[in-house]
């Protein structure tokens, strides 16, 4: 209780008037009425610890709350808030305004997504992306009807494709894509990774049905390894990684 | 079908070399060079047609590349033509799953075993043999 009351203690010291402000310049735009994007300029008191979906958020609650924003777990995990923060694609709440190294910060919606509003984006295409290559283990059998009642796979046929499982399908790959930024039709690397992701899957006998699914003009060979997905994946996906090992599955390199 | 704005970044958002790292700096030269080397190919293809014409046209078409300007075009062309094919043999090693690492569990700060040193040296290879070349090149055609 002691150890519990001297935390409480602690917290109530920490100084409540931060010494720091950055100039946060928010997108706003409506596809409906608006002919153009207009930027609107706040200045916000930060801490240490202080992101960028939290000074967006101090917007809405004491400046102006119409500014559109998506949002949820606060964590990196639903993959809700990503849009494009000093002009790179990045989840607003992993981004800490001290790792920015800068005194504003501009937010826009992400590139390659269609605009609702100010920094909402739809994920139609996205998603359609997804379920073209079959998200989901494809076999004859199910662990219900099988004998061994689960399909057991080794610690090394895991390592496979885990790291390809925690993608949290919030589009910052896509919108980093160079690909992506010319062609509509283009499948895009998220869902490409995660093509993979169930072809490495010991458990998987979908392999030739989804290759199959990407083996278009506007399906894999699109990609040109540039890495930018890489690059910008908040949960260490590697999508590139991914496409390339793919591709190699294509080529005969891998069987 | 209702048409909406997908919010492209377009060819300008495609071509930025200065947000991703020397990745996308190579991407970006990779094109220009293939365009050049297409545009040289096509220029090249018809050079070697006006030997028809004779060898008055042959030899004037030639003594364009004579001029100052040749020679930097020249030059230009070894460079392009030097990066197109050792970044090309980096990228097509790549693209067949070579080099780009293993898949494993991923740990934060999560840095992507694709983008590696491995490719980070191709890439500068390929930027230093193209500058070498080039500047051999221009030492033999001014040197003359
Ligand atoms: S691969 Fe990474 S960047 Fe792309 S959607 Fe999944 S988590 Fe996001
Ligand atoms: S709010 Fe869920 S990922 Fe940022």
């Amino acid at each position: 209780m002691a150890q519990v009351s001297s935390i409480a203690e602690e917290q109530a010291s920490t100084p409540l008037s931060p010494s720091k402000s950055v100039t946060l310049r928010i997108a706003r735009f409506n596809p409906e009425h608006d002919s153009e994007r207009k930027f609107m300029e706040f200045t916000i008191p930060y801490k240490k610890w202080t992101t960028v979906l939290d000074i967006i958020l101090e917007v809405k609650k004491y400046f102006d709350h119409s500014v559109a924003v998506r949002y949820s777990c606060r964590q990196a995990t639903c993959g809700s808030c990503g849009m494009k923060i000093n002009g790179k694609p990045m989840l607003a709440c992993f981004t800490k305004i001290t790792e920015l190294d800068s005194d504003v910060i501009t937010v826009e919606p992400m590139n390659n997504f269609p605009i609702i509003r100010d920094l909402a984006v739809r994920f139609e295409r996205l998603f359609e992306s997804h379920h073209k290559i079959k998200p989901y283990l494809i076999r004859d059998d199910s662990e219900i009807t099988s004998n061994e009642k689960e399909f057991l796979q080794s610690p090394k046929e895991v390592e496979q494709y885990i790291q390809f499982a925690n993608c949290i399908k919030c589009g910052l790959c896509n919108s980093a894509c160079p690909t992506m930024a010319t062609d509509s039709s283009f499948v895009g690397p998220q869902a490409l990774a995660q093509a993979y992701r169930y072809v490495a899957d010991s458990r998987d006998k979908g392999k030739n049905s989804r290759l199959k699914i990407i083996d278009e003009s506007h399906g894999i060979w699109r990609c040109h390894f540039a890495g930018s997905c890489s690059q910008v994946c908040p949960k260490g996906v590697d999508p590139a990684m991914g496409i390339q090992l793919l591709r190699g599955y294509l080529l005969g390199f891998r069987s | 079908m209702e048409h909406r704005d997908e919010n492209k970044e377009g060819i300008g958002g495609m071509i930025n070399p200065r947000r991703y790292g020397i990745e996308r700096v190579a991407y970006l030269l990779m094109r220009l060079s293939g365009l050049g080397l297409l545009a040289y190919f096509i220029g090249h293809i018809y050079e070697t047609s006006l030997i028809l014409k004779g060898e008055v046209g042959w030899s004037e078409f030639l003594e364009l590349t004579q001029t100052t300007e040749g020679h930097v075009l020249l030059a230009i062309v070894i460079a392009m033509c030097v990066f197109h094919t050792v970044n090309g043999i980096r990228v097509m090693l790549g693209e067949g799953g070579v080099g780009v690492g293993k898949p494993a569990r991923p740990d934060y700060p999560y840095i992507p075993a694709s983008q590696n040193v491995k490719h980070k040296i191709g890439i500068y290879s390929a930027i230093v043999l193209a500058a070498i070349a080039m500047l051999y090149g221009l030492g033999v055609m001014f040197g003359e």
